[in-house]
């Protein structure tokens, strides 16, 4: 399923090798590749698909929209990635969403003040705070009590769902906050802040994970458990950090979608998100089995969901088509990624008999594999 | 020894229940005699199992059921089946022992109905549906049927736009946002609204997406309708949390809703009345959660075996927005 790595393949591969050849090679070439086609695809149906101009002070399009509405999944695949890369699943994201964003507008509805900056900032500090502990009871079951991840994680998605009704009364809570408002729906330097909120995110984890020993370690945990607790990595403070780390994002993400619309909907707010994420992290090439993990291809694999959303609204499918759809594009991206499905295509377009010419490791591995 | 002692109490309770059963046959049809009615005295029992509290729309149909029942003297017995019909059928059968005059219900799901209702039917326990209907080939299961007519909504929706756009014969590009996939009120609210407006060929429905009934997704597909279509006249939302949402989206795109795009919603929320009356929703066509009165009523006349009309129709209405700020008041969700 994943795209050979960058390192392993860089010692049989020879180094005069065509850049051509190495772009393809590239863990991001595939997913960006289908990103930017779905995206030109667009344009042929929508001729001013690519067109941004300036709106009431802040940048308008199509374009921001899928960064604007992407925000939230990006986040919450962000938080899955670093669980997945130590071989582990968090079922519970969706109704974490569900309570944070609950949490946060039933404290702003009651409070004295809705649209003071102090409101929103404990309304913040109280919905991210409960996602804290909801990480952590996930991180104990399955770090402490060796509850498998999709048991230990399916329980709070079951269940918190009906905590997010139980704060919201069943209701759909409205409010009206600026300064709330600001989070999922604001703009600032023209850009959407819910964007620059997530660019953040993913930037400082992209830098923790790799600028440090961190992703190392989540990847050798997730790698290999047992060699890495013999040579000494504490797995257990690790797995309770990311899934922490992935109860938080949910949290951004759930106070981004209920922000955006200026209310709280305990009942469909992030409904099926995590089987989404789950989607982005896998196109992205983070293998399910754990160990390596990307986060740009996450980004890119959350951006490909948001667009392929956008795109069946600007094409028109008709919505009892839409998930059919879906899943006609899915099993592509999916196919393109897989390089035993690449290597049968090329191989069969390609004349048996130039095939060795080329002189290629990939070339002649396809000729031992049949 | 504990087992057969069981099986004897068990037994006299089955036997207790169908004496009294009987009993209580004639004198709930026999009127005021209620000779075997206990300490409940001539007062009519409802076992009443509600879907759940998923949305606003359904704590209100909860509150006006309490609140009505209480007015007309009707013992309620209220369950939540949160959302499973599992929990509902073990309501209904905990009603039938308890020997109620009545038993309503919304269903949470069309099938799978047939045995509880026979188990009520054989206890001669008149069963009313609300809200939501059942596919039962068997019509002697239940009484009556009251709830909304989707179709008529839908329909509703569409005469007013026919009425709003009389006399030109310049083109209406409408765009809509649809319910939940599948889900009966998206199917004819559609098909109502098809109907109404299919008369006039200026009338154009240039696109048509599902907005899961949320406001999240109304405003991200009005989003993205808005910038594949330069000239929407009409939004026509299936409900009103997403033409809420679709609202927001129309205002970021620098146009006015209500004025540069005329919008309809169904259902009649607070919040659309608000909306409304801030000349952002043009026509709000009524979905009315408050039958509690008429079920009352309904189950006055069954229980006293009078004959009731097969399929009763809430009563709703359509508000414009000279009416929005009348109304506002009195929503009650």
């Amino acid at each position: 399923m994943t795209p050979p790595d960058d390192i392993g393949a860089g010692g049989r591969r020879p180094a005069r090798a065509p850049g051509a050849r190495r772009l393809t090679r590239h863990r991001l070439f595939w997913p960006a590749t289908f990103l930017a086609s779905l995206l030109l695809g667009n344009v042929a149906f929508t001729h001013d698909f690519f067109a941004v101009r300036v709106q009431n002070g802040h940048l308008y399009g199509s374009l921001i929209d899928i960064l604007q509405f992407g925000a939230p999944l990006i986040l919450v695949s962000l938080g899955m990635t670093l669980v997945i890369a130590t071989r582990g699943i968090d079922l519970s994201v969706g109704s974490t969403v569900a309570i944070a964003g609950a949490l946060a507008c039933e404290h702003i509805a009651t409070a004295k003040d809705p649209g003071s900056l102090p409101t929103v900032l404990s309304a913040i500090t109280l919905a991210v705070g409960v996602a804290a502990a909801i990480g952590l009871l996930n991180g104990l079951l399955v770090a402490r009590l060796y509850v498998q991840p999709i048991v230990a994680t399916l329980v709070l998605m079951v269940a918190g769902r009906g905590v997010a009704q139980l704060i919201t009364d069943g209701q759909i809570i409205s409010v009206s906050s600026s300064a709330y408002k600001m989070i999922g729906g604001g703009y600032w330097l023209t850009l959407p802040f819910a964007v620059l909120l997530a660019a953040a995110l993913v930037a400082v984890t992209s830098f923790v994970t790799r600028r440090t020993a961190l992703g190392m370690l989540i990847e050798s945990v997730g790698g290999n458990p047992v060699a890495s607790r013999l040579v000494g990595v504490r797995a257990a403070g690790l797995l309770v950090m990311v899934y922490v780390v992935s109860a938080v994002c949910a949290a951004v993400a759930g106070l981004m979608i209920s922000s955006n619309v200026s209310s709280a909907d305990g009942n469909n707010a992030g409904l099926w998100i995590e089987l989404d994420a789950i989607l982005a992290v896998v196109i992205g090439g983070t293998a399910l089995t754990g160990g390596r993990f990307s986060v740009g291809g996450t980004v890119l694999g959350a951006l490909i969901i948001q667009t392929l959303s956008t795109t069946i609204y600007t094409l028109g499918v008709p919505p009892e088509t839409t998930l059919v759809f879906k899943a006609l594009v899915v099993m592509a991206v999916c196919l393109v990624q897989s390089p035993a499905f690449r290597a049968r295509l090329s191989r069969r377009r390609r004349p048996a008999a130039s095939a060795p010419a080329v002189g290629d490791a990939g070339v002649r591995q396809q000729e031992v594999h049949p | 020894m504990a087992h057969r002692a069981l099986r004897i109490i068990a037994a006299t309770a089955l036997a207790g229940s169908v004496l009294t059963a009987c009993t209580t046959e004639p004198a709930s049809t026999g009127g005021p005699g209620g000779a075997g009615k206990g300490p409940s005295d001539g007062k009519l029992v409802m076992g009443f199992a509600q879907v759940g509290a998923e949305s606003g729309w359904r704590t209100a149909n909860t509150k006006s059921v309490r609140e009505a029942a209480e007015k007309a003297g009707v013992t309620l017995k209220f369950s939540d089946a949160q959302q499973k019909q599992e929990n509902q059928i073990k309501a209904i059968r905990t009603f039938i022992q308890q020997k109620v005059d009545v038993i309503a219900f919304s269903p949470v799901v069309e099938s799978g109905w047939d045995t509880v209702l026979k188990e009520a039917k054989n206890a001669g326990i008149p069963v009313i549906l609300t809200d939501r209907a059942v596919d039962s080939q068997d019509t002697s299961l239940y009484r009556t049927f009251l709830g909304s007519d989707f179709v008529k909504e839908g329909q509703e929706a569409g005469k007013w736009l026919v009425k709003e756009y009389e006399g030109t014969s310049e083109p209406v590009n409408i765009v809509e946002l649809q319910g939940t996939t599948g889900s009966a009120p998206a199917n004819d609210r559609k098909a109502g609204f098809a109907d109404a407006v299919k008369g006039d060929p200026k009338f154009k429905v240039v696109d048509s997406q599902t907005g899961d009934f949320t406001r999240a997704k109304g405003k991200e597909v009005m989003q993205a309708f808005l910038k594949s279509h330069k000239d929407i006249d009409v939004l026509y939302a299936h409900n009103d949390d997403m033409a809420l949402g679709a609202i927001q989206a129309i205002e970021e795109a620098g146009k006015k809703p209500g004025t540069d795009i005329k919008v309809i919603s169904v259902d009649g929320i607070k919040d659309a009345f608000v909306a409304m009356q801030e000349k952002k929703i043009n026509v709000v066509v009524e979905c009315n959660p408050l039958l509690g009165d008429q079920l009352m009523e309904l189950a006055k006349k069954v229980a006293a075996g009078e004959s009731v009309p097969r399929r009763v129709e809430v009563k709703e209405g359509v508000f414009t927005q000279d009416q929005a700020a009348a109304a506002l008041p009195g929503r009650q969700y």
